[in-house]
């Protein structure tokens, strides 16, 4: 099985030609661990993830548009095809709102689909079965219809595709009651957090990023074993620091550990929070991070009006006012769809300077 | 891998294209690629599926083997399979001279019609169903009474279409899945639910099933199989073709069953279910109740195709026409449908005619749009339970005393369910937040604090019949 799952970032395939030009992040941080570990790409980490869970459970089966004979748009189901065959790796027509109804019909009905959306940017046309007839049920119905399904796919920008495959759906989802929402980092995420959206029992919405599956991470012994699986509902501290608080989720995580660097050469020492779960949004360690850095930066790479970032300010002010030192920072991607040029697109998204200016100003180091 | 299937796969492949040559039936050129390959449990089905999966690509490489053979006659593959050419310039007519006949066992009097082909009903069986449509009449009407005295806040009656309701509800099996609009309580009723638990559930009481959350006749019951009514129109179309691919892959022998009416055939979703579920061999029945209007779209508005029942085959599913407000064809239609879907594994579609006598809704006055007299006439001219009456009676299984017996009994006990109900508490604070998850999250656990906190300290400010 390893042999077919590692596999470098040039040749992962997909749809856009971002693969060519994609940039390496350098993770100096998560590359400082102890020498000898392993390494995993985020694509690998999510399909060892959808594997072991198939290979666990007879119940539980992928659908989505080219996941079985073309292996998967942007390769996550490679090998599942030849691996579980038809019945459980299902090709569909082109109909979100179909397969995404039928994939509810089924859970309905006991099975555990995992739904996959090309982009979730196509999730919208599949809108009503995710919260009228997956995220709502349960309650609806007071618990005798529970749903145990998982859509997952790629979600926010990629590079030079445009409006209409660039928005970013955390907020709107993560705003609906009865759904849980996670957007995993690093492989080691990718792997604990889809394999606790399969096992749980609600409905839950895997956003991934296109331009993370071909990163690679270091991954321990524990997150390779079959059983491991991480909790919904808790954050991450991926670095600590004393001075000012950044949460963030997805590749901004990666944005704000390079900001914290370029921080810390200034004596700056950035807490860098991975949100990991945005429904339920873990406040207990973002509130508990404020208390000590008394500064807050937050960072998504979404719309800013009323996306994750209001929230957590929210959040913020609401328990943990009297410990602010500075007003809340939010830095989100512009308030426009996103345009396709390369260098509209690049001031469209928060980059590591925002990032760095804002935690500065918090700090009442700068303007 | 594609290499691999090429040339060990190519020789199946190539049998499987000669075996095409020569069909003339549409039937058989449908199963091109099926017809010789085992009908067994799943395991055995899985190298065929792969087999025909990959078809589409190999074609093109073959076209060439195709063109040889075929160089002076008017067939030619094309990705779908083979197709015979035509010189004229004919456009296919938008609908057919005749209209699809409709399905019927008797007459609007009654009478078994002299050479009708139905599925015999037994006594106990035939005595069941007429008492169900006499129940879901009158249960229907005093609900909708008390609704107009302000004991309701909604409620929408199945008048006109008893027939259906519980017809069909008689030819399924208990296992059937059944995945409603909101005009079938009916099959409820046949299957046990009490007229007790259908006015817990319009009360939205303690004892409600659905915990008080959701408007009268949202109605839902595991043990009986019955998904809970969700208003949005035609979701349960894809919802059910998923159950029926569940039911399969499990083995087991039992369909998934959905109801939608005429407007619900517009829906986006109606035609994505419909071609899945053709795709995907799905045991399911598509009932489509067309009752000639959707609120007051009549259905001239809704679509310009001959009713709904020739959609069917524009995706490849069997499909019939039935009187709906005949109890027997509606039965050994769905009778029949319900043993080709889970035999063949294959969806079917049965449009059942009939006419929406009562009103959408509670909230509708439909004589604003619709003259009185077309609904008088329905209701007394083609009424479905009249009908039925007449021919169980000519068997000597009913007569005018048994009839004013269940009448009155039933009137007893409506009302004494109507009253129990609304006496009966409101459900409890908690039931707020349970069931939004499977296990209440620590922001949910927290509110439900906060709230009990501020009951607690403004009782005034609080309804004092919620119970805490």
């Amino acid at each position: 099985m390893w042999g077919i799952l590692r596999r470098s970032a040039v040749d992962g395939g997909g749809f856009s030609a971002s693969s060519l030009r994609r940039t390496r992040f350098s993770l100096v941080s998560a590359r400082s661990y102890a020498a000898g570990s392993k390494e995993m790409t985020v694509r690998d980490a999510l399909n060892s993830a959808i594997d072991e869970e198939m290979s666990a459970d007879p119940k539980v089966f992928v659908m989505g548009e080219e996941v079985g004979q073309y292996q998967g748009a942007y390769k996550i189901t490679k090998g599942l095809l030849e691996k579980y065959g038809p019945e459980r790796v299902y090709d569909t027509p082109i109909t979100e709102a179909g397969f995404t109804g039928i994939g509810v019909g089924a859970a309905y009905a006991g099975l555990k689909p995992v739904v996959e959306f090309m982009t979730f940017n196509f999730s919208m046309q599949a809108i009503d079965h995710i919260i009228n007839s997956a995220a709502k049920s349960n309650y609806m119905s007071a618990g005798q219809i529970n749903v145990p399904i998982a859509f997952r796919g790629p979600n926010g920008a990629a590079a030079g595709v445009g409006a209409q495959h660039s928005q970013c759906y955390a907020a709107w989802y993560a705003s609906v009651p009865g759904l849980k929402v996670l957007a995993p980092y690093s492989a080691e995420d990718a792997r604990g957090l889809l394999k606790a959206a399969i096992r749980d029992p609600d409905p839950v919405v895997f956003l991934e990023n296109e331009l993370l599956y071909g990163e690679s991470f270091p991954i321990s012994e524990e997150a390779l074993d079959s059983s491991f699986c991480l909790p919904i509902g808790k954050a991450k501290i991926e670095r600590e620091g004393k001075d000012v608080t950044i949460t963030t989720f997805s590749k901004m995580v990666g944005f704000a550990l390079k900001a914290a660097e370029k921080l810390a050469e200034e004596g700056i020492g950035a807490e860098v929070i991975n949100l990991r779960s945005i429904r339920p949004l873990d406040r207990a360690t973002i509130n508990a991070s404020v208390r000590k850095t008394s500064r807050l930066v937050t960072v998504e790479e979404g719309f800013p009006q009323h996306g994750v970032c209001a929230e957590i300010c929210a959040s913020v002010v609401e328990e943990s006012f009297s410990y602010l030192d500075a007003p809340v920072a939010r830095i989100a991607g512009a308030d426009v769809p996103m345009p396709y040029a390369a260098n509209l697109e690049r001031l469209a998204l928060p980059q590591v300077e925002d990032i760095v200016r804002a935690a500065k100003r918090a700090c009442y180091r700068s303007k | 891998m594609a290499q691999h299937l090429k040339s060990s796969s190519k020789s199946i492949l190539l049998n499987i294209l000669r075996h095409n040559i020569g069909f003339s039936s549409p039937s058989h050129a449908s199963r091109h690629l099926r017809h010789n390959l085992p009908h067994g449990p799943l395991s055995t089905r899985l190298a065929p599926n792969l087999i025909t999966r990959y078809c589409n690509t190999m074609v093109d490489t073959l076209s060439s083997i195709g063109s040889h053979e075929d160089t002076n006659s008017q067939v030619m593959d094309f990705p779908g399979g083979k197709v015979a050419f035509t010189p004229e310039i004919h456009f296919i007519s938008e609908s057919n001279e005749e209209r699809v006949p409709c399905y019927r066992v008797l007459d609007d009097n009654g009478q078994q019609l002299t050479n009708s082909q139905f599925v015999p009903v037994s006594k106990e069986i035939a005595v069941k169903m007429y008492s169900d449509m006499v129940t879901l009449q009158m249960m229907d009407n005093i609900f909708y009474e008390a609704q107009r005295q302000g004991r309701l806040s909604f409620y929408a009656t199945a008048f006109g279409e008893e027939a259906i309701n519980i017809a069909s509800a008689a030819a399924l099996s208990p296992d059937d899945v059944i995945f409603p609009q909101y005009r079938e309580p009916g099959v409820l009723l046949w299957r046990g639910f009490t007229l007790q638990e259908f006015a817990n559930q319009c009360f939205g009481n303690k004892s409600d099933y659905g915990k008080g959350r959701q408007m009268p006749v949202h109605y839902g019951s595991n043990k009986l199989n019955y998904f809970t009514v969700s208003a949005t129109i035609a979701t349960q179309l894809p919802n059910a073709v998923g159950a029926a691919y569940s039911l399969k892959m499990d083995g087991k022998d039992a369909c998934a069953v959905t109801f939608f009416g005429d407007g619900g055939s517009s829906e986006g979703d109606f035609h994505a279910a419909l071609n899945f579920a053709a795709v995907m061999e799905a045991p399911v029945l598509f009932i489509c109740r067309n009752n000639g209007w959707a609120i007051s779209t009549p259905t001239s508005d809704q679509f310009r195709s001959d009713g709904v029942v020739v959609k069917g085959r524009a995706y490849g599913i069997r499909s019939i026409r039935v009187d709906g407000n005949d109890a027997l064809a509606m039965y050994s239609a769905v009778h029949e449908a319900r043993e080709m879907a889970i035999r063949e594994r294959r969806p079917i579609l049965i449009e059942a005619l009939t006419y929406r006598v009562g009103h959408h809704s509670t909230s509708d006055d439909s004589t604003r749009y619709r003259s009185a007299d077309e609904i008088e006439w329905w209701n007394k001219a083609r009424n479905p339970l009249s009908r039925f009456r007449t021919w169980v009676e000519s068997n000597g299984w009913w007569s005018d005393e048994t009839e004013s017996d269940l009448r009155s009994r039933i009137k007893k006990e409506m009302l004494e369910a109507i009253r129990v109900a609304e006496k009966t508490e409101k459900p409890n604070l908690n039931h707020m937040f349970s069931d939004v998850y499977d296990v209440p999250p620590l922001n949910l656990r927290e509110q439900e604090l906060l709230v009990r906190q501020a009951i607690k300290s403004h009782p005034l400010d609080y309804p004092s019949d919620v119970p805490l």
